[in-house]
């Protein structure tokens, strides 16, 4: 060879990370690992489903739509029992009913006032009369119910199966409770998958760095480029392969759900739009993924076994577990102080920000979160980077023994 | 921790004090004062070097004594508590990273990696493109009797041949400066001479070389110059020459004669040995007058000498004169390095 004759030149950062990220994307790609990377997701899943115990709390209200009765005493007392007669014969088909407000006779109740109140926690309204009944609710929900209504009110009067009361719909334009709840389940669905994602991945990030350090390859790395690029390159490799494994796992779910006759649109449609949600929902992936896995990698790149590992990152688990919890939880009370913290808070902030996309329009937060939480991303991985260069790397001490009386002498 | 990073200005430049030291040449490696702490433990106590550029420096010392630390200081993987350090002319030695290569003590190459790949990839992070890396990786393997190992997994290679392609990945982009951590451990007395070659050729178009051993024997043989690092200190920087020049040389003398009128000529410390046959030998440091004035009186005295013989102090001795008898006999015994054979 030729001396110095170089064909490259120093690298950015950036570059640098890349350099890493290509290296460990390939590497773990062709990797049986990757299977079951591929695969792995389907303990969390399980276990995720039977544990989600906070999102029952949210899933118990959204159970079925419930039809409020606002009527006279006596026609509300009527109708009820008439879903009574019919409930052992038609079972869910009917809606489940509960009164609302007892209004005098003649006089009628302005029901889009009483579906736009929070504590209502019903999905439409039944007013007027059981001659003259009036269904106030979305318009997909009250074209539903129409039959069922007309079925009641026939049974109330006595007609049976001889005459139905024409069906008076008043379509609300308000955000109706139902919509509200499934946004929710929507957002809960979200954030679950959203944990189940970083969890896998981050673990992954982490046997990686071990498994380097186990290699003696790490001092090698550190020496060629600064400790942030190592990170950043580790980072962004399995951020790349969880995009392929997203990929994968959305083809074959999206399968799956054509299969068997099913869509997302059986999830209420989040406020800012299934399109935007979705590419929210990656963004925010990201950011929950490279926040949790820079502390995992700091972690990773301070032990020296497998064993420190598994014990240093046990609490970093276990807060990540209480971060999810606490933003399922803060997400049933949107607007609250509770779901605001959680909203700042950096490792609970994806969590919730994608809770809110599914639950509110404005895209401006969206685009301060993310700023927010890139602007963490880069503080974790510079102090993790820091960290190693202080700390790690060092060589034993000397151990020069005292010399003998007799070879001192000598 | 706050670096204290002082002065450049805070220490002399050793190797242009130093006669046999080219001090013509640009300096590679500027160090001032350099200290790292682990909990509490000084592994690096105020390190200055100076190692000109184009030859072969070895850092001399036992297992422990901070020589790892300090290459590792010099390139940047662990930042000083304090001090200075300039690789190339730069304070940062990642700026400059491209133009440097480094084997870490602790070898390691990814395993399921083919050997040209892993030099191509060593290259690329040193800026070489991945396709000019594989390039010039494939013909370094061809030039040193690896080509037929190119296309092996490292985890199908022997220790040895791994050995080689890490040795190799670090000159892959053509470095100007080479830092080579413990680079005979582990290798056969074959590959260590091959190893010395290559250093050597190294330097000889311009590279510096600076290596890391506990084995005088390297150095000597190799180094223009060299640390000695003991207790994370350097009581001695600056050429093989100048650390023997620490211990006057040894004059050897056989006299017909046991004593006479010469012997005043001889100094006071001499030792003397009488032999069976009434021959005497007599050692003793070589005067600062040189040797003339003293042949002239043993002549004059009729000694009768026999044989007369000025030996130079070995880099053992000089070792153990400057750093004491304990990082000597630390050196010799090395026990890591034996446990790792």
């Amino acid at each position: 060879m030729s001396g110095g004759q170089m064909a490259g030149g120093r690298l950015s950062l950036l570059s640098a990370a890349l350099v890493v990220a290509r290296r460990d994307f390939a590497a773990i790609l062709l990797s049986r690992s990757f299977i079951f990377f591929l695969i792995g997701p389907l303990f969390p899943l399980v276990v995720g489903a039977l544990a989600s115990g906070v999102g029952q709390r949210v899933e118990a209200n959204a159970a079925r739509p419930v039809l409020g009765v606002a009527m006279s005493e006596s026609e509300g007392t009527a109708i009820t029992g008439a879903a009574r007669r019919l409930a052992p014969e038609l079972g869910e088909a009917l809606p489940e009913l509960a009164v609302i407000a007892v209004v005098p006779d003649g006089t009628r109740i302005d029901a889009g006032a009483v579906l736009k109140q929070k504590q209502a926690q019903v999905s439409a309204v039944l007013s007027g009369t059981r001659a003259a009944p009036v269904l106030t609710g979305p318009k997909e929900l009250i074209d539903d119910w129409r039959g069922p209504v007309a079925l009641l009110a026939a049974t109330a009067r006595g007609e049976g199966p001889r005459h139905y009361p024409a069906v008076t719909l008043a379509a609300s334009a308000s955000v109706p409770v139902d919509n509200r709840i499934g946004r929710m389940r929507t957002a809960q669905a979200g954030q679950t998958l959203l944990f189940l994602l970083t969890m896998v991945l981050a673990g992954m990030v982490l046997s990686n760095l071990v498994e380097e350090k186990a290699n003696k390859i790490i001092e090698i790395l550190a020496a060629a480029v600064p400790m942030d690029a190592v990170f950043l390159g580790k980072l962004f490799a399995m951020l790349a392969i969880s995009f392929v494994g997203i990929a994968v796992w959305g083809a074959t779910i999206g399968t799956v759900m054509l299969i068997g006759g099913r869509s997302l649109a059986e999830l209420t449609s989040p406020a800012v739009g299934w399109p935007l949600f979705i590419a929210l929902g990656i963004a925010y992936f990201a950011m929950a993924y490279l926040l949790l896995g820079a502390v995992f990698l700091t972690i990773g790149s301070m032990a020296a076994t497998v064993r420190e590992v598994q014990t240093l990152s046990m609490p970093v688990t276990m807060a990540q577990l209480m971060v999810f919890f606490f933003a399922s939880y803060a997400v049933a009370s949107p607007g609250s102080a509770l779901e605001r913290t959680a909203a700042v808070v950096p490792f609970s902030s994806p969590f919730t920000m994608l809770a809110r996309a599914a639950q509110d329009s404005d895209l401006t937060q969206h685009a301060i979160a993310l700023c927010w939480q890139a602007a963490w991303v880069a503080l974790i991985v510079k102090l993790g980077a820091g960290l190693f260069r202080r700390r790690v790397m060092k060589s034993g001490p000397a151990r020069v023994r005292p010399a003998r009386k007799g070879q001192a002498a000598a | 921790m706050k670096m204290d990073l002082g002065e450049w200005n805070a220490g002399g430049n050793a190797a242009q004090d130093d006669p046999a030291m080219p001090d013509h040449r640009p300096l590679a490696i500027e160090a001032r004062g350099l200290v790292k702490r682990f909990d509490g433990f000084t592994a690096v106590d105020g390190v200055d070097l100076s190692v000109p550029e184009g030859v072969i420096y070895g850092v001399l010392g036992p297992n422990g004594a901070g020589k790892t630390t300090t290459l590792r200081m010099l390139l940047g993987i662990i930042d000083p508590d304090a001090g200075l350090r300039r690789v190339l002319g730069s304070e940062r030695p990642h700026d400059v990273s491209h133009l440097i290569g480094y084997l870490p003590e602790e070898r390691g190459l990814y395993p399921s990696m083919k050997a040209v790949d892993a030099i191509a990839f060593v290259g690329a992070l040193r800026g070489l493109p991945l396709a000019e890396g594989r390039r010039r990786g494939r013909a370094l393997l061809e030039e040193h009797g690896l080509g037929h190992a190119a296309d092996r997994q490292i985890r199908q290679l022997s220790k040895g041949m791994a050995q080689q392609v890490q040795i190799l990945s670090t000159l892959v982009h053509e470095p100007r400066l080479v830092i080579f951590d413990e680079p005979f451990s582990g290798l056969d007395a074959i590959n260590q001479g091959r190893l010395e070659k290559m250093m050597r050729a190294l330097a000889a178009r311009g590279t510096t070389v600076i290596f890391s051993t506990h084995v005088i024997a390297h150095a000597e043989r190799l180094c223009d110059g060299i640390a000695i690092i003991a207790g994370g200190k350097v009581p001695f920087a600056g050429s093989v020459d100048l650390a023997r020049d620490r211990i006057p040389a040894q004059v050897r003398l056989e006299t017909r004669q046991a004593d006479g009128p010469w012997r005043s000529a001889l100094p006071t410390n001499a030792r003397a040995e009488t032999k069976r046959d009434g021959s005497t030998f007599f050692y003793f440091p070589l005067p600062e007058s040189g040797i003339e004035p003293l042949l002239k009186a043993l002549v004059e005295g009729e000694a009768g000498i026999l044989s007369l013989s000025i030996e130079r102090a070995g880099l053992h001795d000089a070792f153990v004169a400057i750093a004491g008898e304990a990082a000597a006999r630390a050196l010799e015994e090395n026990p890591e390095e034996e446990g790792r054979r």
